[in-house]
């Protein structure tokens, strides 16, 4: 098994690794003795785990709790008890959340001091979003976000700015961290049962709540061949790997709505580890990513060995659980416009932060003096995989862009989906809304007012 | 002067730093155990077999036990004694313990679980209101009835009469830290249990009774919960009881926490209520009739639903002054989880009930909801006139005090006004609606059965004058253990830091009641103070004879002794009472005044005094999708004279979005088999960081609590969860707005329960 090197709290790790996933906060907690991060739901959704990891793109918010041990060679980590001095004195977000009141029973307070203390060194304000993987049930946030605005523009103490380790490329069968998209390729092939492991968001619940073993897996946070993103011409190419942070960052100008749509997946710590390929590749029907790409009419590029192969993303999802992919293949890349104006993607969900969508819509529709052009709609939640709406589509193609020919199209999703029940919403509920959501983006196109998020207190 | 002051949380600086020690933290000595139970897979049924051989040869595993490997029976109920710890025989719903699991660690436990097969011969589960009443499957042998005048009259003779049905969903208390316990096995049987319990004298008496010694054989520590809301009152006993077992067993100490999915299937939820009423009223709203039949689902054991049953139909009035009122209450037994304590204690739901039937009569008349709402409060109290109007459990309410709040807040949060703008943003808008409502909380101060309502403490002070304070209540982020440390610092007139606050401990004050029903700081607090005073008399006593003064001039403050002209310091007064051999050790008791009540009768006076609140929340919706938020939210909450006023907003604006949680996007799904579909936060949704108000104004009334509590303050733990009733009552307002109908809005409002609501005002 291979030794693993990263930093702790300032200090060189080098660790064998004998099971490749065990989770930094089991290690953290039962080994190192080090009970600051706790554990509230060990799957990722309640941020009382938050660390700060600093790698060669800055300080992010990880949840421990889904974040495998060779997830981390090549980096540095930091919890909370390194985020006060190694004299003891106190963080300028240690501070302020003593003074502003900003605990009450405590214990999500580690994983909220770690996000702030994150948000606060790369100079973020966006105290929602910094905070939105951080739940507290006992203060109601107000005091916590009063402490971080408290502290927006002090120094960031110099105790908290970690260098990652240089490190040499480590691995073996069982558990491989390749450094590029080559040797991974070909590790794949040699070893088509085994797992990939991108940011574990989805796969770290396969260990911490099915209670799997994954052997063998790959670990791909050192390929950064597939971390890159690239205009080519009037298209984005956007690696595999590229986390859904970075992927925020690079569209938030170009596709503003998609943007908006990946403000709300997930959390921060989610984002900062998710990738995209991982999203589109693990099939999910309620993922975010694949309804907007297949709006956006986005391509997925396939790699086996040394065969590469792309397709229209809509294609790859076949059946519930099923994908166009072959044993030891593996997404590289999906292409896609770098601008839309017409796009408009809508995520509806019990909760707007971290929650996984009921209905996510998302709608590209080209209209001409009145006439509609071109259509693609595509859902998510509404079938077995991510699906476009076909005859909903058609009904609109040909057709003035008007309410009564949009009420008309409403009608015809009918024979696109046959939506499921479940604990998140109706069928009727979710035919509803999607439908109301073609009637949303008529009235969204018109400039008329559709978002409760953006009405003023 | 301590008391008073918006001192910081004791342990803030040990929560940001992570020092601060919850269970699961406590270092273990080496070859601790770590458990798990293996739980029903059915609501209901017999099990036929058990096979549990592939489990005992799992990886780490050191023993099993079912319910025929103990000694003597074990029941974790803190009531009827029905709730076995493990089952072999009868399942009564899904997540039922069965076996139990020791293995050398909490993940080898967990996965060794999974290898056990169970058959069982399964029978038709009870799971709905419906289905326990047509079964008659309940607590007690029929309704619990309170009654005032005669409602059924009164309703037949008024002008008009508004009727509905009101469903209301529980609430998962998500407590952020779950279920945990250590049992440490000590010399001679006798066990140290740590545990994450609001109750630790019920620890104590359950393991006492599972190991089959008596109470003195075993001691509980509670240093701290990571939230407790009500779901650490009896939660916790299963996990403390198999630990105790285990260690005891073994003679290895024996830790259990629960995974979240664990924790949120076996543990007990708020009760989820169906609420009919019949309302009577004049033609300007005027509630002259009003009968309520609460439905409560109580799941499968009694726990605390009696209880909070009651405390449900002691709510079923909130502000308003009923003159002819009726109260029916049925108990229902389910094959769910044990619906337990949560946070109100079923007053939250009793007084969403009546406040929903104040929205419904404003929009059948066509009248502003405030103004009828004024219409029908109690009248506030005044010093001149004896209050005469009493409460539909025929207890005077002499502390009104909503009149006035309810003028202020209206004022301070521009409600008239914005009413109106509010409505003319809607007529422009034609997708999204905002909404607007004002709603009272009054809510009772004691525990319902009388004799929990008693508090002991024991206080030191050391030679060098620094002083350790214990009481029995616990501290699960409230900030009792502050807000009692300045009760005696200022007993002392020493600065806080001089008091060490110390862990909740059944060896030093024994005979607790839970920490439960806002009573933590009204107890303890007082306590604390009999336990100071007894040492501060000492202490006076002995330097007014040295000083030839009188004792009653003896003044303890910033530090110093004053007696007879001299300051002394208070270090040197405690060291030389040492010297002269005076006791620096006492304990102190305090048992609530003026309480007496039947609660099968429903008459007498439960409640010491009330605490009262009203909140003005402001939200929008969308009326494609149902989505919505809160836009606004503007308090004026009583503490009294506040102990803390900053733990006291701290309570409130928690309070707030807790209660607002539970009416929204907290939502608890079973399926037709009984399984909670919603038993992890990806799928069961408390507020995020985002979902409180944007703008969020808390102030506290300036008045002090006319009875003779702790400095004349107010409990504030249960109270302000109540004014996110205002959210929802907002929410029904913005539906309102989108057609002539009344929208007839359920809890939680949902995106998709508010769409559903849009459908019913429009008629569609």
């Amino acid at each position: 098994m291979p030794e693993i090197t990263f930093v702790l709290n300032g200090t060189p790790v080098r660790l064998d690794v004998e099971n490749p996933t065990v989770t930094l906060l089991d290690w953290l907690r039962e080994d190192r003795g080090l009970t600051a991060t706790k554990e509230g739901c060990n799957e990722g959704d309640c941020g009382a785990c938050t660390v700060m990891v600093t790698d060669e793109d800055g300080a992010k918010a990880l949840n421990a709790c889904i974040l495998f041990l060779p997830q981390l060679h090549g980096k540095a980590v930091r919890t909370v008890e390194g985020i006060s001095a190694p004299d003891g004195a106190l963080h300028p977000v240690q501070e302020a959340m003593v003074t502003h009141h900003g605990s009450q029973c405590g214990f999500c307070t580690p994983g909220f001091v770690a996000s702030m203390a994150v948000g606060h060194a790369n100079g973020r304000t966006d105290h929602d979003d910094v905070m939105a993987g951080n739940l507290c049930r006992c203060t109601g946030y107000a005091p916590i976000v009063r402490a971080a605005e408290a502290v927006e523009g002090a120094a960031v103490p110099d105790w908290v700015q970690d260098t990652p380790p240089s490190v040499e490329a480590v691995g073996d069968e069982a558990c491989f961290v390749p450094e590029t998209a080559d040797a991974l390729a070909s590790w794949y092939e040699d070893n088509p049962d085994g797992t990939l492991i991108a940011g574990a968001t989805d796969v770290g619940l396969w260990v911490t709540k099915a209670l799997r073993d994954l052997e063998p897996v790959a670990f791909l946070h050192r390929c950064r061949d597939l971390q890159g993103i690239e205009e080519r011409g009037d298209t984005l190419h956007v690696g595999a790997a590229v986390t859904m942070a970075a992927f925020h960052d690079a569209i938030r100008d170009l596709l503003p709505s998609y943007a908006e749509l990946v403000r709300r997946y997930g959390s921060e710590q989610v984002r900062q580890a998710a990738t995209i390929g991982g999203n589109n590749a693990n099939g999910s029907p309620i993922g975010d990513n694949p309804p907007a790409l297949i709006a956006l009419g986005a391509t997925l590029h396939l790699r086996k060995g040394e065969r590469r192969r792309e397709m229209p993303i809509e294609d790859f999802f076949l059946d519930y659980g099923k994908q166009d992919r072959a044993p030891g293949e593996f997404v590289e890349a999906i292409s896609l416009p770098a601008e839309s104006p017409a796009l408009r993607c809508y995520k509806l969900s019990k909760r707007f932060d971290q929650d996984i969508s009921a209905v996510c819509g998302c709608f590209n529709v080209s209209v001409n003096d009145g006439i509609v052009e071109s259509a693609r709609i595509a859902f998510g939640g509404m079938a077995g995989i991510p699906k476009r709406a076909t005859s909903t589509e058609d009904a609109l193609i040909g057709k003035a862009w008007a309410e009564d020919n949009v009420s008309a199209a409403m009608e015809a999703m009918r024979d696109d989906f046959a939506p499921l029940s479940d604990m998140r919403a109706s069928a009727a509920y979710r035919m509803e809304t999607a439908q109301n959501m073609l009637l949303r983006y008529f009235h969204d196109l018109a400039g008329h007012p559709v978002d409760v998020l953006k009405v003023a207190s | 002067m301590s008391v008073a002051r918006p001192l910081p949380h004791d342990a803030a600086p040990l929560h940001v730093t992570g020092a601060a020690r919850y269970v699961d933290d406590i270092p273990t000595p080496k070859g601790t155990l770590c458990l798990a139970f293996g739980t029903s897979e059915i609501a209901r049924g017999q099990i036929r077999s058990m096979e549990l051989d592939a489990v005992r040869a799992a990886p780490g595993v050191v023993l099993v036990l079912t319910e025929e490997d103990l000694e003597r029976p074990a029941d974790v109920s803190p009531s009827l004694h029905d709730e076995p710890l493990l089952t072999s025989s009868a399942v009564n719903y899904v997540g039922q313990a069965i076996f139990l699991v020791a293995a050398t660690s909490h993940l080898a436990a967990r996965k060794a679980v999974r290898r056990a097969k169970i058959e069982y011969a399964a029978e038709e589960p009870i799971l709905t209101i419906d289905s326990a009443l047509a079964a008659n499957s309940r607590f007690e042998d029929g309704p619990r009835i309170y009654e005032k005048g005669n409602a059924e009259e009164a309703i037949a003779g008024a002008e008009r009469v508004v009727s509905g049905v009101f469903e209301i969903g529980g609430q998962e208390h998500f407590y952020l830290e779950g279920q945990a316990a250590l049992a440490l096995p000590q010399e001679g049987g006798d066990m140290l249990v740590h545990s994450s319990s609001q109750h630790p004298t019920e620890i104590q008496h359950k393991v006492a009774d599972a190991l089959g010694r008596p109470m003195n054989a075993v001691r509980v520590e509670v240093r701290r919960m990571g939230g407790g809301f009500g779901g650490k009152e009896s939660q916790g006993n299963a996990l403390a009881v198999a630990c105790a077992l285990v260690a005891d067993k073994t003679g290895r100490a024996a830790k259990m926490r629960y995974d979240r999915d664990d924790d949120m299937i076996i543990t007990g939820k708020r009760h989820d209520f169906r609420i009919e009423y019949k309302a009577g009223v004049d033609g300007d709203g005027r509630i002259r009739g009003l009968s309520f039949l609460q439905l409560c689902r109580c799941g499968w054991s009694q726990d605390l639903s009696l209880p909070v049953a009651d405390r449900a139909m002691l709510h079923g009035d909130n502000a308003y002054h009923l003159e002819h009122v009726r109260i029916e209450s049925h108990r229902l037994k389910t094959n769910t989880q044990s619906a337990t304590a949560f946070r109100g204690f079923g007053g939250p739901q009793g007084m969403v009930g009546v406040e929903r039937v104040l929205d419904h009569i404003a929009h059948e008349l066509g009248l502003e909801p405030l103004a009828v709402r004024r219409r029908n409060y109690y009248a506030d109290a005044t010093e001149d006139e004896a209050p005469a109007q009493t409460t539909p459990y025929h207890m005077v309410v002499e502390d009104f005090v909503l009149n006035e709040m309810t003028d202020r807040l209206a004022e301070t949060a521009d409600y008239a006004a914005r009413r109106a703008a509010i409505a003319e943003w809607n007529a422009a808008n034609p997708i999204l609606k905002r909404g607007i409502a004002l709603t009272p909380v009054k809510f009772g101060i004691s525990f319902t059965l009388t004799h929990l309502n008693q508090a002991g403490a024991l206080v030191h002070v050391y030679q060098d004058g620094s002083i350790h304070m214990n009481h029995g209540g616990t501290e699960m982020g409230q900030g009792l253990f502050q807000k009692v440390a300045q009760v005696a610092a200022d007993r002392f007139g020493v600065g806080i830091d001089r008091v060490k606050i110390t862990a909740t401990d059944t060896a030093k004050v024994p005979n607790t009641s839970a920490t439960a029903a806002s009573s933590g700081s009204d107890l303890n607090g007082m306590a604390v103070k009999a336990a100071c005073d007894t040492i501060r008399d000492r202490l006076a006593q002995f330097v007014a004879e040295q000083h030839q003064a009188d004792v009653g001039s003896v003044r303890f403050a910033d530090g110093l002794v004053h007696v007879g002209g001299a300051e002394i310091p208070f270090n040197d007064v405690v060291n030389d009472a040492y010297m002269n051999r005076i006791s620096l050790s006492a304990t102190g008791f305090y048992k609530t005044p003026k309480i007496v009540w039947d609660r099968i009768r429903g008459t007498g006076r439960p409640f010491f005094y009330f605490a009262y609140g009203a909140a003005v929340t402001e939200v929008v919706i969308d009326t494609l999708t149902g989505e919505n938020r809160i836009l606004r939210a503007d308090i004026l909450h009583d503490c009294g004279a506040s102990l803390n006023p900053a733990i006291d907003i701290g309570q409130i604006e928690g309070g707030y979005v807790q209660g607002a949680g539970w009416l929204t996007t907290e939502e608890l799904v079973w399926d037709d088999a009984g399984r909670l579909r919603t038993h992890a936060p990806s799928t069961y949704k408390i507020p995020a960081c985002s979902d409180r108000p944007d703008v969020f104004k808390v102030a506290l009334w300036d008045g002090a609590n006319r009875e003779d509590t702790i400095y004349r303050s107010k409990a504030v733990g249960e109270p302000p969860l109540m004014l996110g009733i205002s959210a929802l009552m907002a929410l029904s307002d913005a539906c309102a707005a989108t057609g002539p109908n009344y929208p007839d809005l359920y809890a939680p409002a949902t995106a998709e329960a508010v769409l559903a609501a849009v459908h019913r005002a429009r008629g569609t």
